[in-house]
């Protein structure tokens, strides 16, 4: 093996927790540094997008469903749980179509589904879009905070700040869109691409093929994840997807605004387009002060590098969102002692 | 009895439907002291120190996988005592009953924790009902209290371990937590997780039985395995050391968690217990418990008041205590 340091960034939050969780870094050689990605949908959702959701929650009339993640994570004037406390009617759903329930159940009420996730998440979001219309109600609205995983990678494969050499690639938004995708960042960046799975065992055997690329000065798509990724993806979850959804600028935590990498409703489905329908004014805040979730999300800084970790942002009193999250970076630091 | 009939405000004021209220309870459990209805229970124990427990049931659903409000309320007091090395006696029961709640529930729960103290050995000796306008509770809120007796021949375990010491755990962890999870959320999960609800005291007599050389004892119920060993870390000011590989989760139990995102090692448990013993009784105690029980780990004077897991690929990292709830996750 070459004696200089390998950098490998997981991109995908659940990589991040796997490594965490099974103590990978420790039996790695220490040439093998691994850095955490932008990954997390938690995470990089905009200060500014947790600040509607939280304004629309407190409106009169309205049900504000939510993956239990979004709950804590801290906007300029509370998190949705703060707001909850205060009397909005926040309830945690496991899947989009209990948001489409609750709109049934409650006619005269209007229901807004938090819109997180990247290309997993998505198009189970636009199957109950297309539901709702289906079934004709008109008290459902999601609010789009999707992202894209690609064009968020090929900022930081290209970025000067941090050298990756290669990329642990995520398996779940790989089952959805395929390994094509990714043939591009390894021809034009010169990144090794391997897609990985989430046992002990994929992620070690993925680690091993991106070193052994690097060590031969290639760079290629591989898939270790075959029992569920294929290169075509999910062609069925794809069509679902762009039936409702098209390509938007998008703000990322850190990263700023990316083009195309955020979802917007199509105009047929625009009356389902909870921004639309509920035009609040939303301030532009800073971020919290101290706080490197930015740096953090783009394998600049790790998380000790950050002032407040562990001391003013811990999981119970989080600053930043990467603390939040169950799959955020800092989370999965301070949890697994790192 | 009509198959709807409701509980009305009026059952909590005394008179005549009060006592019809009681009856439902009262004929179920009916025993020399109980009967008595008096203010309070009189009973004489054996010569010995007392071990006294309180605990309150706000399960929901009531009813659920493998158990229901009123056993919960039975077994956790029961094992609560039981962890003290006590052998559990008598036991209070006290609702507090939203207007509203059918008579026909109060029934199967009644039923529930007649079945759940015959199995435990436990006489319900005094209790309480409280009816508390529609809105002010969910259906039903159950506090139990306790008292066993450490006495004869048997010893109080405490809450320090030992350097050396090896632990025991009864069986797999995390079925209760998930088991409600899957009931409350209705997630449609197709899946035979029943929760490990159950009394402990006839187990735990098992052990204090083949050996004398147990230094804590502990039910790992909110926050799962990793909290409680975390608890004994710090009382003890030892390390922990934990195999991954030994920590028993059921198959299912497994996958449900990782769907969810969930660490087996941090839900709920509700019938099982952990065992510090000294390591040349392990295997005594690890037979008494029965084929279930798995040596999972031992104290360590290396890490003071930390749990570290060896991790399946035999890495090793902390195991912390659980912070906040765990929530599912997105993607």
């Amino acid at each position: 093996m070459t004696k200089r340091t390998i950098k490998l960034m997981e991109v995908c939050g659940t990589h991040t927790m796997a490594i965490a969780r099974s103590g990978i870094k420790k039996v790695l050689p220490k040439e093998i540094e691994l850095i955490s990605g932008p990954g997390c949908p938690v995470c990089v959702t905009s200060q500014k997008d947790i600040d509607r959701a939280v304004i629309v929650a407190g409106l009169d009339d309205v049900i504000m469903t939510t993956f239990g993640d979004m709950m804590r994570v801290p906007g300029t004037t509370g998190s949705l749980e703060e707001a909850k406390t205060k009397g909005a009617d926040v309830r945690i759903v496991y899947s989009c179509l209990d948001a489409l329930e609750i709109s049934e159940n409650n006619p005269d009420k209007k229901v807004v589904f938090m819109g997180v996730g990247f290309e997993t998440t998505s198009p189970t979001i636009a199957a109950a879009v297309i539901e709702a219309k289906k079934r004709k109600i008109k008290n459902f609205y999601v609010l789009s905070n999707f992202k894209l995983v690609f064009p968020a990678l090929d900022i930081i494969a290209g970025s000067s700040k941090v050298k990756v050499d290669g990329f642990i690639c995520p398996g779940h938004v790989s089952v959805i869109t395929g390994s094509i995708p990714y043939e591009r960042i390894a021809e034009r960046f010169g990144k090794p691409c391997v897609i990985m799975g989430f046992e002990d065992a994929d992620i070690v055997k993925g680690i091993k093929r991106l070193v052994e690329q690097i060590k031969n000065g290639e760079s290629k798509v591989e898939i270790e994840y075959t029992r569920a990724v294929n290169k075509k993806g999910n062609v069925t979850a794809n069509k679902v997807l762009n039936e409702v959804f098209e390509g938007t600028n998008a703000n990322w935590r850190g990263l700023g605004e990316i083009k195309k990498s955020g979802l917007k409703f199509r105009k047929e489905y625009v009356a389902f387009d909870a921004e639309k329908k509920f035009k609040v004014k939303v301030p532009d805040n800073s971020l919290p002060k101290g706080c490197v979730c930015g740096e953090v999300l783009q394998g600049i800084k790790f998380p000790a590098d950050c002032k407040l970790f562990g001391k003013k942002c811990t999981p119970m009193t989080p600053v930043g969102p990467c603390m939040v999250s169950s799959e955020g970076t800092c989370a999965a630091y301070y949890k697994y002692g790192e | 009895m009509s198959k709807d009939k409701r509980v009305k405000l009026a059952h909590g004021n005394g008179g005549r439907l009060m006592h019809e209220l009681i009856e439902v309870f009262r004929s179920k459990f009916s025993n020399k002291i109980l009967d008595e209805m008096t203010d309070a229970a009189e009973f004489s124990v054996d010569k010995g120190n007392l071990a006294f427990s309180t605990d309150t049931f706000v399960v929901k659903p009531l009813f659920f996988p493998g158990g229901d409000i009123g056993e919960l309320a039975v077994y956790g007091t029961v094992n609560d005592i039981s962890m003290k090395g006590a052998k559990p006696l008598y036991i209070s029961l006290a609702l507090i009953l939203e207007e509203g709640i059918e008579f026909s529930i109060l029934e199967r729960i009644a039923s529930s924790i007649k079945r759940a103290s015959r199995k435990a050995g436990v006489k319900i000796v005094t209790g309480d009902i409280k009816v508390v306008e529609k809105g002010a509770a969910d259906g039903i809120f159950i506090n139990t209290a306790g008292v066993g007796v450490i006495g004869n021949g048997r010893y109080s375990t405490g809450s320090k371990a030992r350097k050396g010491d090896v632990i025991v755990i009864n069986g797999g962890v995390a079925e209760h937590g998930m088991a409600i999870l899957n009931a409350r959320e209705g997630f449609g999960f197709e899946s035979d997780i029943k929760s490990d609800c159950c009394n402990l005291n006839l187990q735990i007599e098992r052990c204090l039985k083949v050996s004398k050389n147990i230094s804590v004892l502990r039910d790992p119920t909110r926050g799962g395995l990793a909290t409680t060993l975390n608890e004994i870390a710090q009382t003890s000011n030892l390390g922990i050391e934990i195999y991954e590989k030994d920590v028993p989760v059921k198959r299912n139990v497994k996958k449900f968690c990782d769907v969810l995102g969930f660490d087996p090692l941090y839900v709920a448990n509700e019938g099982k217990f952990i065992c510090f013993v000294g390591e040349k009784d392990a295997s005594k105690v690890k037979k008494a418990i029965g084929p279930s029980a798995r040596i999972i780990g031992r104290v360590t004077p290396r890490h003071k008041k930390e749990v570290h897991l060896v991790t399946q690929i035999g890495s090793s990292r902390i195991l912390p205590m659980l912070e906040a709830d765990q929530l599912p996750r997105i993607c």
